[in-house]
């Protein structure tokens, strides 16, 4: 397969007899803006763990420009520019939200196996980590530990530390889940503030954020995808009305 | 206040804890120098398992390693102590490198219960080739002057000296570090493997290296036991050394140095006086104590301070 950006083509993971991926196939191109939408348990942070490596498929392709993915590890994905956010915080809950941009941004750069020098003591990753703190409003709370901050603010810290990794592709799961009205739009301007030729793809349950952030919309049930179109397709869609957007009236 | 001014406090507390040992109990030298030991092995413990979060419990494999190789060493190819010291941390870091490969691949009870059997083997490896090892018999050995000057002497102030230097080294040694990017790298690795591996970390290839560190320490403080007191017997691959180790960081507290020494400290005072008093019961008033302290500050005894003054503002 060639190409540039993210492929992926007749994706099949089953847990024993559980199947929780069938047949995906989905591209992601260089500023792609796609959002995937689907019910509780339609296999979603699945299909995220099976792109990034944390788990394998049980069979289909993966590439990333052309590349099979697959022989490598989640790390070495990342290298090559996967990112993505945990949709359950995943976090240095005892590190302060200095240390915890610190780390990405050390890793990044290749830096995290020196020995000599501080940690803190690279101004180059410390203005960096100036400017996440800024845009994500997190200032004020450097130097508290993470697992201390509002749950909130962890969804954006967890943002924030993926940005910081600088992805081609990157995918989001649930970053608005459990972040406060007041602070969401943080993670839209976010969202709306990335590189014009990242690739996102965006797992979210709140359709406003959706409608705004994606040019297209996949919707997942049970594994398999119903349907992709546009945010106006997908809301038109009788099937799709009743089976997610008539249920999320919570 | 900066961390090389902390580091250089650090040093000179340590400096003036030990003149206050050296002057002042000036009787008990063999006993301090132990306990200068342990501290040197507490502190190799807490770096792989308070900072980077790897539970062991069969540290004094590297411990006992380092022991055999100086003892091998100062008789086989050169009596100089420094010398000895340096094949000792080879020699922890190179058995910590080697059983890395299986046991970082393990986690919880299997990274516990390998890390336990890997000392058992190492114990009976030593049993049988008694040849090299001495067997049940140990090992003894004359260790010569220090930089080719200072004799070991029968009192022990020389090895206590000695000692002390050896803990200041690595004491600053882990200070730097536990500073630097893979000193951080390693308090991620504890916090969270799963966000190490997101962030793009080789999480095992890192695991391995602090492994083997800490491995060396080890094996600078299993040496040094053997060079101080001339002799090395199997009892350097017991349970008991890598267990109570374990004790003496969480009676101090983990992943801040400080507590490897102060908790080594108490342990082995109360463990001196409470095996002089009554011989057949310190192991219960040991176990009391552990008990009452990790019960009422469960950071240890480090966060005591700051627990005080918590209760004095209610
Ligand atoms: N590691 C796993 N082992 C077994 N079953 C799993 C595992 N991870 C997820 N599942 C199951 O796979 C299905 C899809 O889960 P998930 O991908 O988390 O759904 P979504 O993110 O769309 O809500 C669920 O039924 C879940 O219970
Ligand atoms: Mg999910």
């Amino acid at each position: 397969m060639t190409g540039v950006g993210l492929k992926v083509r007749n994706l099949n993971k089953a847990f024993g007899g559980l199947v929780v991926a069938r047949n995906i196939t989905l591209d992601l191109a260089p500023g792609d803006r796609k959002a995937l939408i689907g019910p509780n348990g339609a296999g979603k942070s699945t299909f995220t763990n099976l792109i990034t490596g944390i788990i394998a498929p049980t069979s289909g392709e993966i590439t990333l420009d052309g590349r099979d993915i697959r022989p490598m590890s989640e790390s070495q994905r990342v290298k090559a520019g996967v990112a993505k956010t945990f949709q359950i915080t995943t976090l240095f809950k005892a590190l302060t939200v200095r240390e915890n941009l610190r780390l990405p941004l050390l890793e990044r750069r290749g830096w995290l196996g020196r020995l000599i020098r501080r940690a803190d003591s690279y101004p180059e990753v410390e203005m960096e980590i100036d400017g996440l703190l800024k845009q994500f409003k997190l200032t004020h709370h450097a130097h508290t530990p993470v697992d201390r901050l509002a749950y909130g603010q962890q969804r954006l810290v967890e943002m924030a530390m993926t940005l910081a990794l600088k992805p081609r592709i990157l995918i989001l799961d649930e970053p608005a889940a459990g972040v406060p009205s007041s602070e969401s739009p943080l993670i839209m301007e976010a969202i709306a503030a990335l590189p014009a030729d990242l690739s996102v793809l965006i797992i979210e349950h709140d359709m406003n954020l959706v409608f705004k952030v994606a040019a297209k919309i996949i919707v997942l049930v049970a594994g398999a995808i119903l349907m992709e179109g546009t945010p106006a397709e997908i809301s038109a869609d009788a099937r799709v009305r009743d089976l997610y957007l008539g249920a999320h009236h919570d | 206040m900066s961390h090389t001014l902390k580091t250089a406090l650090g040093v000179i507390a340590l400096i003036a804890l030990a003149a206050v040992g050296y002057f002042g109990l000036a009787d008990n030298l063999a006993f301090m120098t132990q306990v200068v030991i342990m501290m040197i092995f507490v502190l190799s413990l807490d770096y792989v398992l308070g900072y980077a979060g790897i539970s062991t419990l069969g540290h004094a494999a590297m411990f006992g390693t380092g022991a055999y190789a100086a003892a091998i060493f100062a008789t086989s190819v050169s009596s100089d102590p420094i010398l000895g010291i340096l094949a000792g941390a080879v020699a922890g870091g190179a058995i910590a490198l080697l059983s890395g490969f299986v046991l970082m691949r393990a986690h919880g009870l299997t990274l516990l219960m390998l890390s336990i059997a890997v000392t058992e083997v190492l114990h009976e490896l030593a049993n049988k080739y008694s040849g090299i090892t001495g067997g049940a018999d140990g090992l003894s050995f004359t260790p010569g002057p220090i930089l080719g000057r200072f004799e070991f002497d029968f009192a022990g102030h020389i090895a206590y000296i000695y000692s002390v230097c050896l803990l200041l080294l690595v004491f600053i040694k882990l200070r730097v570090l536990t500073a630097s990017p893979f000193g951080l790298a390693a308090r991620g690795i504890r916090e969270s493997q799963a966000r190490m591996r997101a962030i793009g970390t080789p999480v095992y290839w890192r695991m391995l290296l602090i492994y083997t560190f800490g491995g060396a320490f080890a094996g600078v403080a299993g040496a040094l036991s053997a060079q101080t007191t001339a002799l090395v017997s199997l009892s350097v691959y017991d349970f008991q050394l890598s267990a109570g180790a374990v004790l003496m960081l969480i009676l101090g507290g983990t992943g801040q140095l400080w507590g490897a020494i102060l908790g080594t400290m108490v342990y082995m005072t109360v463990h001196q006086i409470a095996s002089s008093v009554d011989p057949f019961n310190w192991l219960f008033i040991i176990g009391a104590m552990v008990l009452i302290v990790v019960y009422l500050v469960p950071n240890g005894l480090m966060a005591l301070p700051a627990l005080l003054l918590r209760w004095r503002r209610k």
